[in-house]
């Protein structure tokens, strides 16, 4: 049996400590979990000893002797092998399966033979598929495979190198229920094959099926290690939380109406499976759930984005409507701050002024459509004082302002909307402490005014401090409604992670 | 951790890249003053008013058919079939006269209609099919090069001309007609259509929908702007220019030669790029494009009268738009 050990790891990024003085080991022929909650420094771990990143401090050993992995291929070299969480990026679709398994022999292993011997390279991808159990076509094209056998032929590629640790970064987060069961197959053959597995995932109950050992992260820092059969589900929640964060949430002083949007069966065409839900004018509803369970599936399919909605019915105070496109979702009052703020959010490339007037031009437009300049500046420069933008002037590009301010921007332009429903989607990813305050002020305050307000987030303090009610999704069903008031972290993140 | 990337980013560009800025900004209108008074030494004849508005008279019909694929441009499209469309506006404005003796009216709305229905093609394909913009309207612009040739049967088209039954061509270009191709009509359009689109591009709700989709296609559609209707108009109108230049062409000539519009396109293309960096605006804006065309005038005119061969030209003309380009690209990194 092997052991890899990382000793005293600590990396840091401009202003952040991301990993401290971490302490880590692994032995081959176990399969071992990395627990953590989002942003607790699992995958900045793995991306160490995978050979991502160079300017780490600490000790890296195999069966105690020092190793140095500074860059992927000596990871690889040394028998380290990853599979990422986002499959499409690692494959080239155009090839075939064959291809794809062989593509670092290809690259590494040619030496000075100029010409591909077609038919030595089907029939190696072939003899690995077959030691996995698997049967795919070597001949297809990668493009042509479904997103478990995509998985399979990046494992494939894994082990198709010497592999003694094999690391899946969340590899169960997009699987159905029976292609996770076939991923845990090969996981138990890696086992028995002296490979050691270490899996990061959040999803607590197969981590209880699989795993041999646990180690669980917060904040940069292992809080844990034990046996799997030392620990339970509610042991581990307690452990990924630790302690509280303080007093960043107003106070919730709202007057709750009536219903304002009403969902019902709502069912999109992958992820998201027969969702209810209502919000209330005034009262902000928090939509629960860990990365992957399709809280941005929802968020999108109820704004009409790609016309991806499948069944369900959606009501806007009392009136049927009929969400196809975004241009109708916005007609009908709803307005959406989407999680990935600069591919969707803001117009990097262009001013504050008209990054906040987008949405509603009508509200500046004079005869034939022409634009009232004026106003717009007047409204820009109101909105950059009442919501503490900080930026030199209302025609500074949004590119050179901070994530914070950006966010601050992208929920800004739906106030001139004047929408009537609010979604927001993880707003303070990425965006530091005290804008975080403000935003939450800000939609506090919406609130206040009877705006009905979703509020979609993994972060579940935010949950717990800013929302009303809640919804717990998992897999793309929600679980679970709770009031606010009479629950806490440890319940959601129960629900969280498929407990029932 | 974001907030401190972009603050980084941003100090560098503020001391060293001033002097980049600066040409970025201004670089176009200098190269224009520096190539009038190099081309005005080597030649005093070049500086005389004749020569100016022989130089406006020869940048019109490229400005017009640029001022197209700027709009193309603005919304993130590339519309390449330009050239054709003026081919078959051309082809059709003249036969109407020649052809079918129509009156004017007839004869300009028959080729404008026709540039539309190319227009509607090219946006329904790109919009509905999702083909890649600057591929469907390479292929469009083959479909309506080989429709142009078939509809005047591989000739070219002119009054009296010899019919394939070997009865002459009876129809008339109307006299007004003939009076748009000729100074001042020729420059006054010009002005028109840089004026109107410039004003249109900035100072209009749809022109400001336009930019936001060209900048990021995905947060204009989530903010709720009908992305798909702005790009169907931007084709439409590119396709409406395309074809005025056609029609201008077509009075200056009073003829349709085979592939008339084809060597207008990759002026306007250049014209349009060109303009992108004028006067530092970073995207594609009317001015701009005036700019671009005056400067490839500037150069066509003066190298012709410094003795260079015209069949040398388009190695000149290739140089600026790769120039153009690079200027563009290397800004965007």
């Amino acid at each position: 049996m092997t052991t890899l050990e990382m000793k005293n790891v600590s990396i840091e990024f401009p202003g952040v400590k991301a990993l401290n003085r971490v302490d880590f080991s692994v032995k081959s022929g176990k399969t071992h979990a990395l627990i953590g909650a989002n942003g607790a420094g699992k995958s900045t771990l793995m991306k160490v000893l995978s050979g991502a990143y160079d300017h780490y401090t600490g000790e890296i050993t195999l069966d105690g002797q020092s190793m140095t992995i500074r860059s992927p291929k000596s990871a690889m070299d040394s028998g380290i092998q990853i599979v990422y969480q986002e499959v499409d990026t690692a494959l080239i679709p155009y090839l075939t399966v064959a291809e794809n398994i062989m593509l670092m022999d290809t690259v590494h292993n040619m030496g000075k033979k100029q010409w591909v011997n077609w038919k030595s390279l089907h029939s190696r991808a072939a003899t690995i598929l077959s030691e996995m159990n698997l049967s795919l076509p070597t001949k297809k094209l990668v493009s042509e495979l479904t997103l478990a056998e995509k998985q399979m032929v990046l494992i494939a590629r894994a082990v198709s190198k010497e592999c003694r640790f094999l690391i899946l970064d969340e590899p169960t987060a997009p699987l159905s229920h029976t292609e996770t069961n076939e991923l845990f197959r090969i996981v138990q053959d890696l086992k028995n094959r002296d490979v050691g597995v270490i899996f990061i995932s959040h999803r607590l109950p197969e981590i209880f099926e699989i795993c041999d050992d646990i180690t669980i992260m917060r904040n940069g820092e292992v809080v844990e290690r034990q046996r799997i059969s030392d620990t339970n589900q509610n042991k581990v929640v307690e452990h990924m939380l630790g302690q509280k964060l303080g007093d960043q949430f107003p106070d919730k002083f709202m007057t709750i109406g009536d219903t304002f949007l009403e969902v019902k069966g709502l069912t999109d065409k992958d992820k998201i499976k027969d969702f209810s839900m209502n919000v209330k004018a005034g009262e902000i509803v928090g939509i629960a759930g860990l990365v992957g369970a399709g809280k941005t599936e929802f968020c999108k399919a109820l704004f009409g984005v790609e016309g991806k909605l499948v069944a369900g019915e959606v009501k806007v105070n009392g009136k049927r409507v009929n969400v196809k496109n975004p241009y109708e979702a916005v007609k009908n009052g709803l307005a959406l701050v989407p999680e990935e703020r600069r591919k969707e959010g803001i117009l990097v490339n262009a001013s504050v002024e008209s990054n906040l007037t987008v949405v509603n031009l009508r509200h500046f437009s004079k005869d034939f459509s022409f634009l009232d300049r004026k106003k717009e500046k007047l409204v820009a420069k109101a909105l950059i004082n009442r919501l503490g933008i900080k930026t030199p002037s209302e025609e500074t590009k949004v590119q050179n302002l901070s994530g914070g301010n950006q966010q601050k921007i992208a929920i800004g332009k739906w106030l001139v909307a004047d929408a009537d429903v609010y979604i927001f989607d993880e707003p303070t990813k990425g965006v530091d402490v005290g804008a975080k305050k403000d935003i939450f002020n800000l939609i506090v305050e919406l609130a206040s005014r009877g705006k009905a307000i979703i509020y979609a987030s993994s972060e579940l303090s935010e949950i717990m401090g800013i929302t009303n009610r809640v919804y717990v999704l998992y897999d793309g069903r929600s679980v679970k409604e709770l009031e606010t008031k009479s629950t806490n972290e440890e319940e959601l993140l129960f629900y969280s992670t498929g407990g029932r | 951790m974001e907030a401190n990337i972009t603050a980084k980013k941003q100090t560098p560009s503020k001391t060293s890249f001033d002097l980049f800025q600066f040409f970025y900004k201004y670089g176009t209108i200098i190269t224009i003053i520096a190539l009038v008074i190099i081309f005005s030494l080597a030649n005093p004849a070049f500086i005389q008013g004749n020569n100016i508005v022989n130089i406006l008279r020869s940048i019109s019909i490229v400005t017009i058919i640029a001022i197209g694929i700027t709009i193309s441009l603005t919304v993130d499209g590339f519309d390449l079939s330009v050239g054709s469309v003026a081919s078959l506006s051309n082809a059709i404005v003249i036969s109407m006269f020649v052809w079918f003796s129509q009156n004017t009216f007839v004869a300009i709305i028959s080729a404008i209609a026709a540039a539309l229905v190319v227009g509607i093609l090219n946006s329904i394909m790109i919009v509905k099919m999702r083909i890649p913009d600057m591929l469907m309207t390479l292929a469009t612009m083959f479909i309506i090069q080989g429709t142009a040739l078939t509809y005047t049967k591989g000739a070219t088209v002119s009054q009296n001309m010899v019919l394939p039954d070997g009865t002459m061509a009876e129809g008339l270009i109307s006299p007004f007609f003939s009076k748009i191709g000729q100074v001042p009509w020729i420059i006054v359009i010009m002005v028109v259509v840089v004026v109107v689109v410039h004003i249109f591009l900035t100072y209009t709700k749809h022109g400001r929908y336009m930019y936001v989709i060209g900048g990021n296609k995905e947060a204009a559609r989530l903010s709720g702007i009908p992305v798909n209707k702005y790009k169907v108009t931007a084709y439409l109108l590119s396709a409406l220019f395309a074809a005025i230049g056609g029609i201008v062409l077509a009075s200056r000539v009073m003829t349709s030669e085979i592939n008339s519009g084809a060597p207008y396109l990759m002026d306007s293309v250049a014209a349009a790029f060109i303009g992108f960096s004028v006067l530092g605006a970073g995207k594609p804006n009317a001015f701009g494009t005036f700019v671009g065309a005056v400067l490839i005038g500037i150069l066509a005119n003066g190298l012709v009268m410094m003795s260079v061969p015209y069949y040398a030209m388009d190695i000149v003309k290739g140089t600026v738009l790769a120039f153009a380009l690079a200027i563009t690209y290397y800004k965007q990194k």
